[in-house]
């Protein structure tokens, strides 16, 4: 009996030191991104914004996918364009993995994008991009939850707008994992998201 | 011959002015989706002798501006500016990123493959003014990304 008890210690012991040798060796995985790790973030926890087909989104739509959301407006000539491109380029970087990223562009601008101009905008660059909006009130929760500048910027004939240029990348379980800065190239931000499809 | 092959090379890759003062190269124009508002040219600028580009106008729209976009650590800035000042001799790039022409309350589409006309106007410091008139091919949406396809790491 006190054998029998020895050796269950024995074995019971056996796999607490492989759990911790195993816990150990998952610590030392270099999980690196080239973004700003803002896992366990309280900022940026969802959204609740509408598509250009007045059907209202929230994270949970894209489970399972790891999404990129991005904040702009489309009479923006070139730091939207850009960013917009970059995820062109990041979804071939991708390869296999592209589907399995969702790009979301939420407009600052809701007075001049339109649904029809956010459609077409986003539709341009990739026809699975999703551009969102929402009323200026929730466009200002949705941007103060993300910790989102934008601020209007009157010119001689018309405005344009201030805005953050980071992009916000989630997971697969929809949990907000990195911080994205607008310099990052689009190499080092594919690397990160296949990154995040391989790590979860 | 061998003076007029490089004045040759030269005039096929920048549009002059009446007097030659000021050159453009490489100029280009962001094409727009329908019912877009705006979009913005881009080029290189460059004088002989010092002066600045003070305005721009195009049959396009009544409203055309001169901008400079700045980064403010991660906030992108939109502003408009008075005036480029171009250097004597010295190359100034209007790009994604910086400096830009932009084409305000359009009223159609600009699309890839269109030429815009452009008509930028310089004054130098002793209040000499002098226009150059350009014909702007206009790119895709997506074009003056980062180049990735060349292996840059950044825009």
């Amino acid at each position: 009996m006190f054998r029998l008890f020895s050796s269950r210690r024995f074995v019971l012991a056996g796999l607490a030191l492989c759990t911790l040798l195993l816990g150990a060796c998952k610590r030392d995985e270099p999980v690196s991104f080239h973004g700003v790790d803002v896992t366990g973030t309280t900022f940026g926890k969802d959204f609740r914004l509408t598509d250009p087909d007045g059907k209202e989104r929230t994270l949970a739509d894209f489970r399972g996918k790891a999404v990129a959301v991005f904040f702009g407006y489309t009479q923006c000539p070139d730091v939207c364009p850009t960013a917009l491109a970059r995820a062109v380029e990041v979804k071939r970087l991708l390869g296999r993995d592209a589907d399995r990223l969702q790009v979301v562009f939420i407009t600052v601008d809701p007075e001049r994008d339109t649904p029809a101009v956010l459609k077409a905008y986003t539709s341009a660059f990739d026809p699975t991009f999703l551009g969102l909006y929402g009323s200026p009130e929730r466009l200002a929760e949705t941007a103060a939850a993300y910790q989102v500048i934008y601020r209007k910027v009157p010119t001689e004939s018309s405005y344009s707008m201030d805005h953050t240029s980071s992009s916000f990348i989630y997971d697969t379980q929809g949990k907000l994992r990195l911080r994205l800065p607008h310099s990052l190239g689009a190499q080092a931000y594919a690397a990160d998201i296949r990154t995040l499809l391989h790590s979860n | 011959m061998k003076r007029i092959l490089p004045f040759a090379l030269a005039a096929t890759l920048f549009a002059h002015s009446a007097h030659a003062q000021v050159s453009a190269a490489n100029a280009w124009v962001r094409a727009t989706v329908p019912h877009q508002q705006a979009t913005g040219a881009f080029m290189q600028l460059q004088s002989a002798s010092a002066t600045s580009l003070v305005s721009a106008s195009s049959p396009l729209t009544p409203d055309v501006e001169v901008h400079e976009m700045s980064m403010e650590g991660e906030i992108m800035r939109m502003r408009q500016v008075p005036a480029i000042a171009l250097p004597a001799g010295k190359a100034v790039e209007l790009k994604p990123g910086g400096y830009h022409i932009m084409f305000l309350n359009l009223k159609q589409q600009v699309r890839e493959g269109d030429t815009v006309p452009l008509t930028l106007v310089f004054r130098d410091k002793a209040g000499k003014t002098e226009s150059l008139q350009l014909k702007v091919p206009v790119r895709g949406l997506a074009a003056g990304a980062p180049q990735a396809s060349a292996g840059h790491d950044h825009p």
